[in-house]
């Protein structure tokens, strides 16, 4: 009934880890609906459990209450139905970026399709990402910017259902951060992937998403306001400098992170 | 051997008084290339000076670098030449050099089981310890996988290394002896077992190493446990595994003269305890040198190994 609005659906997630003093409670009363296609950020401080709900959507962690279900199916475990970019790359270093992108190409794709067309989706994937030229090279061998891109196209190139970033770009320089940005938008509206992106970027999170999720501080962090970003696409960044309606969201989520969290530090 | 010393130390303080004078020459040369770039003529000097320059330079370090073990070396020989003067009984270097030259003059003789050249001796411990060290690879590489993968066979392993590995090689001698019934096997049994550890323990640290961000990928994907082995595990832990291939052969190398002799035969170890018995000094010490050189040139065959597998992250 509601399979596209909620593709990917978290309902009463919580979590917690053991600590020397007892239970840690990162993560409580997560609920959460993304509907296919959709661009949705997790913003928060550091320590907010951003990362560990992407864990969890990943299926890296599992969750102590609740359940996630990505498109009709309860997430139990780990799976190439989720196209996952690391925060470092993660790439392996003594793989070409071809081999790095074939090993996921070859795991999805490896039973049914003959080894020409394995070669041909890793070789588009690359292509997606503008990284082409640069296949037979090693990780060692190309820019942090170009070793997140090849992270890209290995998620992209398995085509998940959802393809969950953590923190992409947060180790990149500002430039390179903005051209990846850019890019990251063509190829989402290329592929209509529907997209989960933690960062601590105010403007990455504006620029990009279809909707920001904010988190309150941890310990036991949660949900504390979801805003849509009503701007139409393709969304031109220098445009975006000016437009009310950008430094309005812009304004929302500066406000919600300074304003209303420091307050909530102040008097845990 | 002081006449020696004195010309090295001639020679490298020419080296160190070249230096400064070459300098001052290019120091002049960059500023007119500097200053006037547009007249070809004197920047081509000075990039064919420059060249030379560099040669030069190359050149120096290359002597800098060698002088130092040269005299290393040079001091050994000096300080065995004095003790063997004051003892009398030990060959003097030159004594030494002269029954070098006329063993390796035929190492390929056979004179009987007992009496064979240097060649065949050296030979055939190699083949021992390649045997041994062989089956300890077969079993100790994959054990160590299996070890640092699984954290149950980890627990299951640690009491037995602790308790096996600190086991002086020459323990298990009687043990091979026992059940092989043979000398031969006997010293390929304790370079086995000996050899076993440091292989085990290596590729089980390599393996547990293995950063947890390659093991997401993994995870992630859900790749099957062979990809997981041969894309992951391995390539991430054959810097450590070759580490404990290396340990492993110095260790086999050491272990074989002393087994050997116990059990004869032919082999290095056996001909420096019969050249014991002959009261043959300058034997022994060749052996001495014979089975350093051999030990040296295995560990640097491996190190040249463990170079071609290294990756840069």
């Amino acid at each position: 009934m509601h399979a596209e609005s909620r593709y990917l659906h978290i309902e009463g997630v919580g979590k917690s880890f053991p600590t020397r003093n007892g239970e840690f409670v990162a993560l409580r009363d997560i609920d959460l609906d993304v509907a296919r296609g959709e661009f949705v950020a997790l913003i928060g401080h550091s320590g907010c459990g951003k990362s560990t709900l992407l864990n969890l959507i990943a299926g890296l962690l599992a969750p102590d209450a609740g359940l996630i279900i990505l498109a009709g199916r309860e997430v139990r475990e780990p799976g190439p139905d989720r196209g996952m970019v690391f925060q470092g790359h993660s790439l392996l270093p003594w793989l070409t970026c071809f081999d790095n992108v074939y090993l996921a190409v070859e795991r999805v794709f490896g039973g049914r399709e003959p080894k020409a067309r394995l070669a041909e989706r890793t070789r588009a994937a690359l292509e997606l990402v503008g990284l082409a030229h640069a296949a037979h090279k090693r990780p060692a061998e190309i820019s942090g910017g170009m070793k997140q891109r090849v992270g890209i196209a290995r998620a992209l190139a398995i085509e998940p259902k959802v393809l969950l970033l953590d923190e992409p770009f947060g180790a990149l320089d500002a430039l390179t951060r903005a051209r990846l940005q850019d890019e990251l938008m063509r190829i989402v509206a290329a592929t209509g992937s529907t997209v989960l992106m933690v960062t601590h970027d105010v403007d990455e999170a504006v620029l990009l998403s279809d909707r920001i999720v904010m988190m309150t501080n941890g310990p036991a962090a949660t949900i504390g306001e979801v805003l849509a970003v009503p701007l139409p696409r393709p969304r031109d960044r220098l445009e975006m400098a000016h437009d009310p309606v950008y430094l309005r969201c812009r304004e929302r989520v500066l406000e919600f992170l300074y304003r209303k969290q420091t307050q909530l530090e102040a008097t845990v | 051997m002081h006449a020696m010393t004195s010309t090295l130390n001639a020679r490298g303080g020419g080296a160190l008084l070249a230096s400064p004078s070459a300098a001052g020459g290019n120091a002049p040369a960059n500023d007119a290339a500097a200053a006037a770039p547009s007249r070809t003529a004197p920047m081509r000097l000075t990039t064919a000076e420059r060249a030379e320059e560099l040669k030069r330079r190359a050149l120096r370090a290359a002597l800098a670098r060698l002088l130092a073990p040269v005299l290393g070396i040079l001091l050994l020989l000096l300080a065995w030449h004095l003790v063997a003067r004051a003892n009398g009984q030990l060959p003097t270097p030159g004594a030494t050099w002269d029954a070098a030259m006329k063993v390796f003059s035929d190492p390929f003789y056979r004179k009987g089981p007992n009496d064979q050249g240097i060649g065949w001796n050296v030979l055939s411990s190699l083949e021992r310890v390649g045997i041994g060290f062989g089956l300890a690879a077969l079993v100790g590489i994959p054990a160590g996988f299996v070890i640092g993968r699984f954290a149950f066979a980890g627990r299951m392993a640690a009491p037995i290394i602790s308790l096996l590995r600190p086991v002086s090689p020459l323990a298990w001698l009687p043990i091979g002896l026992l059940v092989f019934k043979a000398a031969n096997p006997a010293a390929i049994w304790t370079i086995f077992i000996c050899s076993l550890w440091p292989m085990v323990i290596n590729t089980a640290v390599g393996v547990r190493q293995v950063p947890q961000e390659y093991l997401n990928v993994a995870r992630v994907l859900a790749l099957p446990e062979s990809k997981v082995v041969s894309r992951i595990l391995f390539p991430a832990a054959l810097p450590y595994v070759l580490t404990g291939v290396r340990l492993s052969v110095g260790v086999a190398w050491l272990v074989i003269v002393a087994a050997e002799m116990l059990t004869g035969g032919v082999g290095i170890g056996f001909w420096v305890w019969d050249e014991w018995n002959n009261l043959n000094v300058p034997h022994i010490i060749i052996a001495i040198f014979v089975i350093g050189i051999v030990g040296l040139a295995l560990e640097a065959m491996l190190l040249l190994l463990a170079r071609r597998f290294e990756y840069s992250r």
